[in-house]
């Protein structure tokens, strides 16, 4: 499974991308697009919605269940993914390139993992 | 503990992810998808193992006058080989389970139940049983597949003859090779297309199983798990036990009058049925008009008027919409109308559609 360096993990199995330009992205780990199966909808929050740290700010279903997607970080919502809203499955396809949100403002973070971290995270949850 | 299928080492091998169901370990699905298992079945043909549906003999003189007792359907017109579906209903009129009568001849008679009631439904039988009649709980010696969609029969005559596909919907052949396997072969399914069902000895399910995807590997089968199974019977818009079917849901409420004969002389529940007249809620369809998916026991408006609930829903990936199957207020059922469904507390829009969802071309 992939799990890029340069991103950070949750605990909940989002990805985080800290970039130069103040806005933080937000999306869904490849192992947690595999566990959730084939996505057939997406809700998204608005563009100037707060979002906080252990908060759900999305929701994400497949043919079989709902499932909440929790935001790692507090701040604004700056921008969002409306691709996903007609092309859910994107998130299966590629889910570092299927971003949900971009999140300004950002005054706290929750304790996040690295690539290496996340990834032994992963085998844990898989062997339990 | 759950039980195992036969298949289950099958379905490891396929790499399929397992589930406790009604007390088995199931596949939900394989590699591929339910999405992809889904169309599979529109489109060409997928394999099933239905192993945990439960089934029951009911021999003696007395099997038909006791079938008659049991089930809403009238059976007393059967001929041998022939099948009909049917709630089984308690005297209050709620539906203790549906099944599927099988008669092998004029004193046989098996009955096919659900797996989530097997335990339930033979004592109830046993408590109601009289005369000549022996009930025979043949369900862990006995192997369920279902090969469904429109690629179906040409599988099956690979390992059999064109022969010994059923003439009609809902008949079956017994004693017929498949494979090298004796199997019942039944023309009936769960998924609203043309399809066989292989009832066989456990022990020799997993040589048909095998024989079935390698000799239909060239029609594209693939194995299917239970969340197709489901979102497939869903759009075929047929009644699934513990959702549109309970113990207080009469076969009327749930839109199954054809199946229940109120001129037949008894039957269990029929005196609550006729008492109860013309049913104040009954099943419907709708179509999810707004953003989301209306899932099972969410409740349905017409403003703010509470007027029913969803049985089961999901996403159908076949006609492509989330769909829905609910019980709702007769009052506010008119084909085309609209009603809003409350999603985690929004309310969606849906409209009242025609069922099925889906019909085979």
């Amino acid at each position: 499974m992939n799990f890029p360096k340069e991103l950070k993990y949750s605990r909940s199995h989002e990805w985080v991308r800290f970039s130069d330009d103040a806005a933080v992205t937000v999306g869904l780990t490849e192992y947690a697009q595999q566990e959730l199966g084939e996505l057939v909808f997406v809700n998204l929050p608005d563009v100037g919605a707060a979002v906080s740290v252990g908060e759900c700010f999305s929701d994400v279903e497949s043919v079989k269940a709902v499932s909440d997607v929790y935001s790692p970080v507090s701040g604004t919502v700056s921008e969002i993914n409306e691709t996903l809203l007609d092309s859910p499955e994107s998130i299966n396809k590629d889910p570092y390139g299927a971003w949900f949100i971009k999140v300004q403002g950002v005054y706290e973070t929750e304790e996040l993992m690295d690539a290496e971290e996340y990834r032994s995270f992963v085998e844990e949850e898989e062997n339990r | 503990m759950e039980q195992k299928t036969p298949l289950y080492d099958a379905h490891l091998s396929l790499g399929a992810k397992m589930v406790p169901f009604a007390g088995y370990l199931m596949p939900i699905q394989y590699g591929t998808g339910v999405i992809q298992e889904h169309m599979a079945v529109r489109t060409s043909c997928g394999l099933f193992d239905v192993s945990h549906m439960g089934e029951v003999l009911l021999r003696g003189k007395d099997a038909l006058n006791n079938v008659q007792t049991l089930v809403t359907n009238d059976c007393s017109s059967m001929v041998d080989g022939q099948i009909r579906y049917s709630p089984m209903c308690n005297e209050s009129g709620g539906i203790v389970d549906d099944l599927i009568v099988y008669r092998q001849s004029a004193d046989s008679y098996l009955l096919v139940i659900n797996a989530a009631n097997r335990h339930k439904d033979i004592s109830w039988m046993k408590q109601h049983l009289f005369g000549d009649c022996k009930l025979e709980d043949i369900s862990d010696e006995t192997a369920l597949i279902a090969l469904q969609g429109p690629r179906a029969f040409e599988v099956f005559k690979r390992l059999s003859s064109a022969d010994n596909v059923p003439e009609r919907y809902y008949h079956f052949l017994s004693d017929v090779d498949v494979g090298g396997v004796n199997c019942t072969v039944s023309r009936t399914g769960y998924t609203g297309e043309l399809g066989l069902e292989f009832f066989c000895r456990a022990s020799e399910a997993p040589v048909l199983w095998d024989a079935l995807l390698k000799e239909g590997a060239g029609e594209g089968i693939i194995p299917c798990g239970l969340g197709a199974r489901d979102t497939l019977r869903l759009e075929a818009a047929m009644p699934l036990y513990g959702h549109e079917l309970t113990d207080d849901i009469t076969p009327l409420e749930a839109g199954l009058d054809a199946f229940v004969k109120l001129n037949k002389p008894d039957f269990i529940g029929k005196r609550a049925i006729h008492e109860k007249g013309a049913p104040q809620r009954r099943r419907i369809g709708l179509k999810i008009t707004g953003r989301g998916i209306a899932r099972e026991n969410f409740r349905i408006f017409s403003g703010k008027e509470e007027i029913g609930y969803i049985t089961s829903g999901t996403f159908c990936p076949c006609i492509n919409y989330p769909a829905a199957m609910a019980l709702v207020d007769i009052n506010f059922i008119t084909p085309g109308g609209t009603a809003e469904v409350d999603i985690r507390g929004k309310k969606v829009g849906a409209e009242i559609v025609a069922l099925p969802f889906y019909k085979r071309a």
